[in-house]
């Protein structure tokens, strides 16, 4: 008989238990993440779904990652129009400057340019890969973060009883066996926007990682394996949370030793984004993943070219340019969409920042990806173009352009497509050609 | 014939425990098998009957932000931050000048969700009124409000404390009123906002109808879904409804404040949720305190604004509203309550939680019939159910799976641990995905095994089980002090935003290990063949964990 560990024991007995949370909002925080299995694992959440699946591992691999910026980011500031000088008029100390300068935008197409802190995305934008769906978001004029958030990851803008969220349905919806690591999620808790039906690995960040469960020690396994031996629920929901724990383990703490014989890389969202791209590349079941990354509620001293914004946004450009290269030949499979909840207020406010606006800027990312290209009906900036006459206004609703991912990308029929977002308004064409065919 | 279909006499006293309470403390299946199952019901019926120890209220007292008024919470805990936040910014200076500045006032806020927190657990695990504790967490849940929402952070105790505890087993009227005029819940669902379209009170925030509190006050709160309601009634209940809401600013509830005081609030609280006005109400109370001027603002923070409402007649489900100011809402409060919809959707959802996740429509037909016969006397139709012949069928014996907090407070009450640190406990609830106050959308939780049970649940309820039974759990830490960054109360809600709960095992105070045979005992044995094996060819330390991981104990 195996003695227990006492220590172990001891040190895994609290961070069994209750998750070591941080503020997701604050960046450091996010930065600090070192990712992989906390105390508490992997979470599995589903409803039934999961009983019934089984592995197939035929077919072409398609995978959509989605990056949420929690607390709306300045979309003006990250694709800049840098060709309306109204954009000047109302920001004069934190619209960043026209190219050439010091600080300057990096030219897109001669009207719209980049945030020189998102240099690092250049390359997937001149290789084609990179595009941006401009003055795009929800219909519903709500300014308040709870209620954005929650109607863009419940996919039902206006509804907030809905339960579940539009990723977990589409995932519901996509063709194929499904395996219970599926859809992974990066971060504390499994997001409104992964829950419902569908399993979701999640993986805990932070120093707890890689701490065991008690349920990984022989001893105690065999002990529980003998409990659940039978047929009901109970004992298949068991069963396969072992499964499934054991295998993100194993391929996790592979990745761990990889990650450890290699050179050591600045901590940050990139660590994040190498060790979920090893893990797409190691695990072909994996189709849809989730991360998000806070600190973009830039009410004072947002800055221009340099300062809080740009410190954000350079993290962020790196780490889906590292994450891009990581994924190698997968990157060809897979599309990345960066969302955020609302935009901000055209004009700066008295505290060198901005406030909660309307339109936004949403990133699409990937091998098939027709990039190069800002896509999207731009209003313009004059004040009779504004939403309320203080925000950029929204002329794409959010799910039109994720609705082209949904279908051209992961295969999603139109009835499957109308079960992921009810009620969604007809495409009114504003981003067609955005995947290649 | 009829006794075959009856729980066998020696499963009759932990079925009750497990129903009625939140599972077996050590003791207590002797002291229900000495009164008697069905005597123990009628007991726990009657709340007031059940002597509670001075050292638990003792243990009540202490938590004081609970027995405070919202406009006392208000004013002592989070109008703090909001002129701290509102100096700092004066001042310039960034984010994290910003952050340094408000530290010591957001620690403050932070006791009122934790106390909220511990008070709801430490009833549930020791409280000898268990009957009282499940249906407060049952309409706490009917009766759904967000923590995580701007000011609900402070008034989210107060709602359970004033509106929901006291009413439990009462007339439900008086529960549905009670929590229709708590500002946490028309902060929640927006209600403080609907306002008469040109009203003379409709202004900026003011400027229209908000149907949001009028529509789950029918889907959710009385008539239910399929109750038979339209689009026109909803629209009329908002109107009937404008004007319910906090008290007033400066202006008298209409326009005032502009831009760069609504830019300010919405940094201070999840955009855009700072009633205006109630800065003024403390400037109010300040003055009345120095003798310049009485205080007139209602403690309860339920203020009814004439100047917003719509003073014109109302056709609501088939009947004419006289414009009646502040009392149509009473009048359309009172149709709702009495309803046979009401009555069919409430005594639904009470047999699905104490009976079976598929309710047998018979037992829910009486417990309507009983409802209205009543007039919607909680009390009745609970009797009603406890007694019935479908609450005692063996087919529903352990049949409910239990949900995350039923299964932790179950785990804690059958090993009798004591527990002076709940951290441990809330964070396992939370993070099996059923957060205390943590539910977002309006519709509560849900009570079925389908919604609690997946593969992770299994993995985190089984490491939970190990630990505590291995006294591996802070149980025993000292009370923590509120920390800045990762700590404060367990707030969390689904979609990961939160107030981060930091706890800390490293210098945690040990336990013992739990007796195995203690738990089993708690249990009134009733492990079934294959357990009870598992359990003796186990290891002896982990035994207990087996005991409290078993399907059995899954189950109630």
């Amino acid at each position: 008989m195996e003695p227990i560990d006492e220590k172990e024991l001891e040190e895994i007995g609290c961070g069994g238990c209750a998750p070591r949370v941080e503020q997701p909002l604050s960046r450091r925080a996010f930065l600090r993440r070192t990712a992989i299995l906390s105390a508490s694992g992997i979470v599995l959440l589903s409803r039934s779904a999961w009983a019934a699946r089984t592995l197939d591992s035929s077919g072409p691999r398609r995978r959509l990652v989605v990056v949420f910026l929690r607390g709306a980011v300045d979309g003006l500031n990250v694709v800049v129009p840098h060709g309306e000088s109204a954009y000047y008029d109302a920001r004069p100390t934190i619209a960043v400057g026209r190219t050439g300068g010091q600080g300057g935008v990096v030219d897109l197409d001669g009207y719209f340019g980049l945030h020189p802190a998102l240099a690092a995305m250049e390359g997937p934008w001149k290789d084609g890969t990179l595009a941006f769906v401009h003055a795009c978001g929800s219909p519903d004029p709500t300014r308040s973060h709870f209620d954005a958030q929650d109607y863009m990851e419940s996919g039902t803008p206006g509804i907030k009883s809905t339960q579940d969220g539009w990723l977990n349905r589409a995932l519901g919806q996509m063709p194929g066996a499904h395996a219970p690591t599926d859809a992974i999620s990066l971060g504390p808790t499994v997001p409104r926007i992964l829950e419902g039906r569908v399993a979701v690995a999640n993986i805990q960040s932070g120093r707890a990682a890689m701490r065991p469960m008690p349920l990984d020690r022989p001893v105690v396994e065999s002990a529980f394996d003998r409990l659940y031996i039978g047929s009901d629920p109970l004992s298949r929901a068991y069963r396969e949370g072992r499964e499934a724990r054991q295998r993100l383990t194993a391929e996790l703490a592979q990745d761990m030793a990889e990650a450890n014989n290699g050179a050591p890389s600045p901590q940050g969202f990139s660590d994040d984004t190498d060790r979920l791209a090893r893990l797409i590349q190691r695990d072909p079941t994996i189709r849809v993943a989730f991360m998000a990354l806070g600190g973009w509620d830039t009410h004072v001293s947002e800055g221009a070219g340099n300062g809080q914004l740009a410190g954000h946004l350079k993290p962020l450009g790196d780490g889906l340019s590292s994450f891009a290269k990581a994924l190698g030949p997968a990157y060809q499979e897979t599309v990345i969409v960066v969302i955020s909840e609302f935009g901000r207020t055209m004009h700066e406010n008295g505290n060198g920042g901005t406030d909660h606006g309307h339109g936004n800027v949403m990133w699409v990312m990937g091998g098939p990806v027709r990039g190069g290209k800002v896509y999207g009906r731009w209003p313009g900036l004059s004040t009779g173009s504004l939403y309320q006459e203080r925000d950029l206004a929204v002329t794409t609703d959010f799910r039109e352009p994720l609705s082209v991912v949904l279908r051209e990308h992961m295969g999603l029929q139109p009835p499957q497509l109308a079960a992921v977002f009810p009620d969604a308004p007809r495409t009114q064409g504003n981003v067609s050609g955005l995947l290649r065919a | 014939m009829l006794e075959a279909s009856t729980i066998p006499r020696q499963d009759r006293s932990l079925h009750v425990l497990n129903r009625l309470a939140f599972g077996p403390r050590p003791g207590d299946l002797e002291r229900v098998d000495s009164v008697g199952a069905d005597r123990w019901v009628q007991q726990q019926l009657h709340p007031e009957s059940i002597e509670i120890p001075q050292v638990f209220i003792d243990q009540i007292r202490t938590y004081s932000t609970l027995h405070m008024s919202p406009v006392d919470l208000f004013v002592e805990y989070q109008k703090p931050l909001m002129q701290a936040r509102r100096e700092a910014k004066q001042a310039g200076g960034d984010k994290a000048d910003l952050k340094g500045a408000t530290k010591d006032e957001r620690l403050k806020e932070r006791v009122v969700m934790r106390e909220a927190v511990e008070a709801r657990l430490y009833r549930a695990i020791f409280g000898p009124r268990q009957l009282q504790e499940v249906m407060t967490a049952f309409w706490f849940n009917h009766f759904n409000i967000f923590a995580g929402k701007g000011l609900d952070m402070v008034w989210t105790g107060a709602f359970e404390e004033q509106a929901i505890r006291p009413h439990t087993m009462g007339r439900f009227r008086d529960l549905l009123g009670a929590t229709a005029h708590h500002p946490a819940m028309l902060f929640y669902l927006d209600n403080w906002q609907n306002t008469a379209p040109n009203s003379p009170g409709a202004k900026g925030k003011f400027d229209g109808i908000n149907e949001n509190y009028a529509r789950e006050l029918m889907e959710l709160h009385t008539l239910g879904v399929n109750g038979g309601y339209s689009q026109q009634d909803v629209i009329a209940l908002a109107h009937i409804l404008t004007g319910w809401g906090l008290p007033p600013g400066r202006g008298g509830g209409g326009g005032g404040g502009g831009m760069r005081r609504a830019q300010t609030d919405q940094q201070m609280f999840p955009p855009g949720l700072m009633p205006r006005g109630f800065g003024f109400l403390f400037r109010r109370r300040q003055m009345a305190r120095e003798g310049q001027m009485p205080a007139r603002v209602d403690p309860s923070g339920f203020h009814f604004d004439a100047s917003r409402h719509d003073p014109g007649p109302k056709y609501f489900l088939g009947q004419t509203i006289e414009g009646a100011g502040e009392h149509e809402g009473e009048e359309a409060l009172d149709i709702l309550a009495r309803s046979p919809q009401t009555a069919k959707h409430l005594s639904f959802q009470l047999a699905q939680y104490f009976v079976a996740d598929n309710p047998p429509p018979a037992l829910v037909h009486r417990m309507s019939q009983r409802y209205l016969a009543t007039d919607g006397d909680i009390r009745a139709v609970l009797e009603l159910m406890f007694t019935s012949s479908e609450f005692w069928d063996p087919r529903y014996y352990a049949a409910k799976f239990k949900t995350p907090y039923e299964y932790v407070v179950s785990s804690v009450r059958a090993t009798a641990v004591p527990v002076i640190n709940f951290r441990p406990l809330y964070g396992t609830i939370q993070l099996l995905g059923m957060p205390l106050y943590g539910c977002q959308t309006p519709n509560g939780y849900d009570m079925t095994q389908e919604a609690w049970l997946n593969p992770d649940a299994m993995m985190t309820r089984l490491s939970f089980a190990t630990a505590l039974a291995n006294g591996n759990l802070p149980l025993l830490n000292p009370p923590f002090e509120e920390e800045d960054g990762a700590s404060g109360p367990s707030v969390v809600s689904k979609n990961g935003r939160y107030k981060g709960v930091n706890f800390g095992g490293a210098n945690h105070v040990k336990m013992d290990p739990v007796d195995p045979a203690a738990v089993t005992s708690a249990m009134g044995g009733g492990l079934s063949p294959n357990t009870a094996n598992a359990v003796e060819t186990a290891p002896p330390q982990l035994r207990a964990a087996l005991v409290l991981g078993s399907p059995e104990f899954m189950k109630r």
